[in-house]
């Protein structure tokens, strides 16, 4: 039995993994390689209104930064939806989906945002067997400065209008891509609910300006001398993707509608943080530009392993399983006690928790004369910056105050209730415990 | 096989010029920008790095590893040559692997240090054809004469000119380098490096090399003493210990460090002679680069043979290492007896010994076209401050017995007979005469 058969909006697909509607999807020796490689689905590049294509700009479209060993941790792009002939596409999309019945294969839309563009289109995409359409309402770059992606998604109204043209139009599923170049994602996400829409994906890319070439005095991409904002994406957003998927998932005005997660998914624990946090599937694009398609074989053995280890038999098992955990900050039990605690097996005594607490944090711990660090808990306020700059993972981490004991730094005994600032003393609005 | 390789004798041109070419090219290469960026991403910029506590010139290693990996390999050179003016031969030179890079937690964590010592070369290499980047503080109007112009002698004349002196450099060869410049194994120190580096050095002005003058020989620590204002003894060690216990001379016996010497100073390698069958004895880093270069240059059978255990072999594990894959036979716990004619030959005769230098009884001689001794230096001058141990006894920041003389690298008493340590020596000396000449 293939456990991560995935089945999102009725549509279903061999595993949660599609490619999102990028580059890596405009055309179909692409997506048939895709196929190949083993994605489970693919959201089509955003196809534009009938007429006159596309240009993109004929210098560079993309910029990034890097980590250690120039890994790639964020990428920013220029480039806009396909500059190729309308129904080049709608031919080629409607060969490839014949010829892999299994996969799921959606059609990402973006055109002006009046009635009769959409239900124009909405046929001609009818026609090809695809599975459903996206309506792009996220690029930030370009198109927005026409009034198309991210100026819409930046306004419910529009939103909701639009979506309602298309589930009039449109028989199958349709799927609201929202900007993440909003200041709360909820009222997008519930503007899509109230237009009729299946789903929402989330996150288009972020408003951004990689990096600024020191010689030229001009943005990264730079087209002769200039540059403009991109959309950023990769790993670096997973972050930003996460917290508004989960404000999605447990906002109760749209806590039953499927999410396609989108932002920084690069190997299979990421993909089961976001199912965790509410997803259904995930769509993944900087990995498979950074690495090739075959990334997704690391994700599908991965996610199979882990659901292997944890008993579970289809994504529905976990799908979710995190969202409630996910709370306010006043929810937050300040009962709770926890000291940083350092493996000196595993210890290969750089000093680097040592500098970075006694620098920038709390002073609390001691560097003895033969290089042995240790945490004095009766300084330790369990921030866990040690644990986030040691480069040894597992050997720095956080052990639990058992309630009855004594919390060295505050001189009390930790309790086993749950205690939090809505209740807390130093609450001027605190509300008396039950 | 080539048939010069089984030639008898000592000859010439046993390999052709390729093969040489190859054989005395750069031991380490040096690191292109791609690789030194991925090697300079693994440095975790340790607090108080262990290091830098390794490194007797006390480089901040971090840092100029981190400003390697930032884009600015002349910074990074600037931090590692304020510590040591010669970082650049340091970097060719360093046993890294007992220094810097055995204590960088990188080894802890798998076993596998960042490359710290390729890294400095990196960053030092960057510098060599640009303007030099320190200047002289405002003439004090003292004079100061160093004695002897190797690794300690260049760092203190260096350090001493910056702070405003005039320093006068003897040395007795006929060009400055010392062992830097006669020896170290050529494949060290490619492309006439060392003499580029002192050149590059004495750009910062205020530094007079005086050369052909010898401590002993024209040069007197009185006359010295009266006419500078401060006098810094590096002389390293001139003399090499004998064979024999009486100190005699052993028939067909040469000085290995003459034939390091000799080879530093060849144009054409293929114009210096090696035997067939070649014997060195001693367990140091000179007998480790005689032996090896004994065969880099043709040699069918070098022998390396040393009265102790591997153990207590001077020459770290690398330089054995080095040996072994180069082909040269080590044997140990065996000290030699004496040296015999055979035929056109050298006979060199041997008896095992344990552990202690007891003699096992066992003898063993090994034919030899070249015998090359290697069993350590020593002082070689009269007319010197007190000794200890053979050399000349110093106290804190190498100050001597007698007032107003200084002495550091391989003939001061203390500290390992290592470049790097030569040249904390002459920095750390040049840093106390300049104190104790302001006061």
């Amino acid at each position: 039995m293939n456990k991560l058969a995935s089945n999102f909006l009725g549509i279903s697909s061999p595993n949660p993994f599609w490619l999102a509607s990028a580059p890596p999807t405009d055309k179909e020796y692409n997506v048939r390689r895709a196929f190949e490689a083993g994605w489970g689905g693919v959201v089509w590049k955003t196809l534009g209104a009938e007429g006159p294509p596309i240009v993109n700009v004929n210098g560079p479209r993309y910029g990034a930064i890097w980590g250690a060993d120039r890994r790639l941790l964020g990428l920013n792009n220029i480039e806009l939806i396909t500059d190729r002939d309308l129904y080049t596409n709608l031919e080629e999309i409607t060969r490839v989906k014949a010829d892999y019945p299994d996969r799921a294969l959606i059609v990402s839309l973006m055109v002006p945002c009046e009635e009769e563009a959409w239900k124009t289109i909405l046929p001609l995409v009818e026609q090809t067997g695809a599975d459903g359409i996206e309506l792009n309402f996220g690029c930030p770059h370009g198109m927005a400065e026409r009034g198309m992606g991210s100026a819409v998604g930046q306004v419910p109204e529009y939103i909701e209008m639009v979506t309602r043209w298309c589930k009039e139009a449109y028989s199958k599923p349709v799927i609201v891509k929202l900007t993440p170049n909003i200041t709360d994602v909820r009222y997008p996400a519930r503007a899509a609910k109230s237009g009729g829409a299946d789903a929402v994906s989330l996150i288009n890319t972020i408003n951004s300006i990689v990096s600024v070439d020191l010689d030229a005095f001009a943005p990264v991409p730079t087209i002769d001398g200039k540059g403009s904002h991109g959309g950023y994406c990769g790993p670096a957003v997973k972050p930003i993707a996460m917290h508004m998927v989960a404000d999605i998932a447990r906002d109760p005005e749209t806590a039953d509608m499927p999410i396609s997660a989108i932002g920084g998914v690069t190997t299979w624990r990421d993909a089961a943080e976001f199912i965790a946090l509410g997803a259904g599937n995930v769509q993944v694009c900087t990995a498979a530009m950074t690495y090739g398609f075959k990334v997704v074989q690391e994700m599908i053995s991965g996610l199979t392993d882990w659901m292997d280890s944890k008993g579970y038999d289809s994504l529905a098992d976990f799908q979710g399983q995190a969202t409630p955990k996910v709370c306010d900050w006043k929810d937050l039990n300040l009962n709770y006690v926890s000291k940083a605690v350092i493996d000196q097996d595993k210890c290969i005594q750089c000093g680097r928790c040592y500098i970075a607490c006694e620098d920038t944090s709390h002073q609390a711990i001691d560097m003895s004369d033969e290089r042995i660090f240790t945490v004095k808990d009766d300084e330790c306020v369990a921030c866990n910056l040690c644990v986030n700059v040691c480069p040894v993972e597992g050997c720095i981490t956080m052990k639990q105050i058992a309630p009855g004991q004594v919390d060295e730094r505050t001189g009390k005994t930790v309790v086993a209730e749950h205690g939090d600032w809505t209740t807390h003393p130093n609450n001027p609005a605190n509300i008396a415990a039950e | 096989m080539n048939n010069q390789l089984l030639k008898a004798g000592v000859a010439c041109g046993r390999l052709d010029l390729t093969e040489l070419a190859d054989n005395f090219s750069d031991l380490h290469p040096p690191l292109d920008d791609h690789q030194a960026l991925v090697a300079a991403d693994r440095c975790y910029f340790c607090h108080d790095a262990p290091c830098m506590t390794a490194c007797p010139t006390d480089i901040d290693i971090p840092l100029f590893i981190r400003q390697i990996s930032t884009g600015t390999p002349l910074a990074a050179a600037k931090t590692i040559l304020s510590q040591n003016i010669l970082g650049g031969m340091c970097a060719r030179v360093c046993p890294t692997e007992t220094l810097c890079e055995q204590a960088c937690v990188r080894n802890t964590a798998e076993g596998d240090p960042v490359e710290i010592g390729l890294l400095q070369r990196f960053a030092t290499d960057h510098m060599m054809d640009q303007p030099h980047p320190f200047s002289r503080a405002a003439a004090t109007g003292k004079r100061v004469a160093v004695i002897g112009a190797g690794p300690a002698g260049l760092s203190c004349a260096h350090r001493l000119a910056m702070h405003g002196h005039d320093v006068t450099l003897f040395d007795g060869r006929d060009k400055a380098g010392g062992l830097n410049e006669f020896g170290i194994a050529a494949y060290k120190s490619v492309d006439d490096f060392a003499h580029r580096e002192v050149e590059w050095l004495l750009q910062i002005g205020g530094i007079s090399v005086k050369t052909g003058q010898r401590l002993g020989e024209g040069l007197s620590l009185e006359g010295l003493r009266a006419d500078y204002d401060a006098v810094f003894l590096s002389i390293g060690l001139g003399g090499v210990n004998a064979l024999s216990r009486d100190g005699g001379e052993w028939p067909g016996v040469t000085n290995a460090v003459d034939f390091i010497a000799e080879l530093r100073q060849a144009s054409d390698m293929s114009q210096v002679a090696i035997g067939r069958d070649v014997v060195v004895i001693g367990g140091g880093m000179t007998a480790i680069d005689a032996a090896v270069q004994s065969k880099l240059l043709g040699a069918l059978n070098v022998t390396l043979v040393y009265r102790r255990g591997r153990e207590r072999m001077n020459a770290s594990p690398f330089e054995q290492d080095l040996a072994a894959s180069k082909g040269v036979q080590i044997i140990t716990n065996a000290a030699p007896l004496g040296v015999q004619k055979s035929g056109d030959q050298w006979q060199v005769e041997f008896e095992f010994s344990d552990d202690d230098l007891n003699p096992t009884g066992e003898r063993f001689s090994l034919p030899a076209d070249q015998i090359f001794s290697a069993i350590g230096q020593k002082l070689n001058s009269s007319e010197l401050p007190e000794l200890d141990g053979g050399k000349i006894l110093v106290g804190e920041a190498g100050r001597t017995r007698t007032p107003g003389v200084w002495a550091g690298g391989d003939c001061a008493s203390g500290g390992e007979d290592l470049t790097v340590t030569a040249v904390a020596e002459g920095r750390i000396a040049a840093e106390d005469i300049n104190a104790q000449l302001a006061g």
